[in-house]
């Protein structure tokens, strides 16, 4: 059986930083020539050609030949390019005669602080450019950087960055530093330097695409939704010029909710859009029980209505938690427990 | 080989130090400004010349030996390709400090000092690690005004050391001691200035040693 290749720890311990030369340039060596050979073999036993085996097909591979029903993806079996798995290691600091290649080796932490250092020469080049303006009397450039779409590095995407662990303290300087050089008056000299440190955080509701509105044979503008809620499946498709009348699996709500509680909640999207009496709804559901239904027909419901509805209401309905999935799912029991939290009665004696 | 380094010993000043340094340029440096009379360590007497308003003004003709001898030892171990580091925790000339060394090629450390650098080198660097030949103190205090733990450190490793010291410092565990100011821009800049150049004329006389025995 070939070796199949494990994830480091799930919390991504930075193996890059914690010691020198823990995978040699051999065994890596190695561990690539066995990933390509197991990727021939895989190729041949899946009946594809070996010559052009993508990464996605293996991974397609690799899931049909071991399904996992783990949640995480991370502890599922995984077949991945041996550097993706073994992080980038630090070789040897010094040369023959035993001088070390970099100028702040005794310091220790020799990345950090070099990188401090440039950090600090960029500053000082900043306020001797300002110094220059100030001289010639002319006024200094003001414009505006978007703060609000980007990020700076966290933690631990510096550590893999600098191949070296970093204390709190260590980073929070750095990020002080950085914050410093951004708000000078100047720092647009220094836009590159500092983008390399910034990631940018695209707003959220720019991912998802809202379908346009569909219009049927009689002329009337639909649009369909999909929700989920436990084990419960539905789709809702919602018709404009309605006059409120809702129907599931072909049965009128009033019969097929008999509960006022899952009535509300199938309303409370129109209601929240001041659009209770304006719309038709047919939906169809399966799986769950009385209440995971309603809460997925409502999902389904509120994701067709984004079609309907301006972006700024689109923004409240997700700040209102409409078109949010509900992550709760039914606990496993564990050994040992009657539950999945409930423990056995405990009796003194 | 042998004569290569046998012969910079014969002569008192084989690289010319004492031109790079006159009392002129140290005066206006203002190295001879020293701390309040009540900053005073007791071992640093001999040094001061006297004592005006409270300030005490450090003896410039000592400094100007001191400095002629230490010099002179940093070029000699330039010479014998040792390693050299840089030492000082004074956060204004940190920087400086670290520019000046990476000009040089040496080594510099201004920050943190991890308690096991020099005497537990072989665990907290690999196994193997070649520790500094020389360490050259800019400033023999740490940021709570108490002596860098560096200097107990070498003198346990047998690595000796260059310092410069100012009125409130304790001279005893450095081998060459230069008394003066730590604290001005003007005297810091003038050692960086002075060290950079000794280190950088040893290395090219030994690279036209080397280029001159090879040609024999």
């Amino acid at each position: 059986l070939r070796l199949i290749y494990t994830t480091t720890a799930v919390q991504r311990k930075n193996v890059g930083a914690s010691g020198p030369e823990k995978y040699t340039e051999a065994f890596i060596k190695k561990q690539i020539e066995e990933f390509n050979l197991g990727k021939r073999h895989l190729a041949n036993m899946m009946g594809e050609d070996p010559e052009t085996f993508t990464q996605e097909n293996i991974d397609s591979a690799i899931a049909y030949l071991f399904p996992s029903g783990l949640f995480d993806k991370q502890a599922r079996p995984m077949m991945k390019h041996p550097t993706e798995i073994f992080p980038e290691q630090r070789k040897i600091q010094w040369g023959e005669d035993g001088r070390p290649f970099h100028f702040l080796f005794y310091t220790g932490k020799q990345s950090y602080y070099s990188l401090m250092h440039e950090t600090y020469e960029k500053l000082l080049n900043v306020q001797k450019y300002q110094d220059q303006l100030t001289a010639q009397d002319l006024p200094p450039q003001k414009e505006k950087r978007n703060l609000a779409g980007s990020r700076w590095l966290t933690k631990i995407e510096l550590e893999e960055m600098l191949l070296e662990k970093l204390s709190d303290s260590d980073y929070s300087r750095f990020i002080q530093l950085l914050q410093k050089l951004m708000t000078l008056p100047c720092g647009d000299i220094e836009e590159e330097y500092i983008q390399k440190f910034s990631k940018v955080v695209p707003a959220q509701l720019q991912k998802v695409v809202i379908e346009p509105l569909k219009y049927d044979e009689r002329g009337v503008a639909f649009s369909t939704g999909e929700g989920t809620r436990k084990t419960a499946r539905a789709t809702a498709v919602v018709y404009d010029n309605g006059s409120g009348k809702i129907t599931v699996n072909g049965i009128d709500v009033l019969h097929y909710f008999p509960v006022l509680q899952d009535r509300e909640q199938l309303l409370f999207p129109f209601q929240f859009l001041d659009r209770v009496g304006k719309h038709d709804m047919v939906c169809t559901v399966c799986g769950g029980g009385r209440s995971s239904q309603a809460g997925a027909i409502r999902l389904a419901s509120a994701k067709a209505l984004r079609s309907f509805v301006t972006e700024k209401e689109v923004e409240f309905m997700r700040q209102a938690g409409l078109l949010t999935l509900d992550p709760r799912v039914k606990e496993r029991k564990k050994p040992g427990q009657e539950g999945a939290r409930r423990k056995f009665t405990w009796k003194k004696r | 080989d042998d004569k290569l380094l046998s012969e910079p010993l014969s002569h008192p000043d084989f690289f010319n130090v004492k031109e790079l340094f006159s009392l002129k340029d140290l005066f206006d440096a203002r190295v001879h400004l020293g701390h309040k009379k009540g900053c005073r360590h007791r071992f640093m007497e001999p040094y001061i010349f006297g004592c005006r308003l409270d300030q005490d003004i450090i003896d410039l003709d000592q400094t100007m030996q001191h400095l002629q001898l230490a010099l002179n030892f940093t070029a000699h171990v330039a010479y014998r390709k040792g390693i050299i580091l840089f030492i000082s925790r004074k956060r204004q000339f940190c920087h400086l400090v670290e520019s000046t060394a990476r000009e040089c090629g040496e080594y510099a450390h201004t920050r943190y000092w991890q308690g096991g650098l020099l005497t537990n080198a072989h665990i907290q660097f690999g196994p193997g690690t070649r520790l500094p030949d020389l360490l050259i103190f800019l400033s023999s205090l740490n940021n709570v005004f108490q002596p860098h733990v560096a200097i107990r450190d070498a003198a346990k490793m047998n690595i000796p050391t260059v310092g410069v010291v100012d009125t409130n410092c304790n001279p005893c565990l450095i081998t060459y001691p230069i008394p003066g100011n730590d604290d001005s821009p003007t005297a810091m800049e003038l050692y960086c200035k002075l060290f950079r150049m000794t280190i950088i004329r040893a290395k090219d006389k030994r690279r036209q040693s080397e280029v001159f025995n090879e040609l024999r």
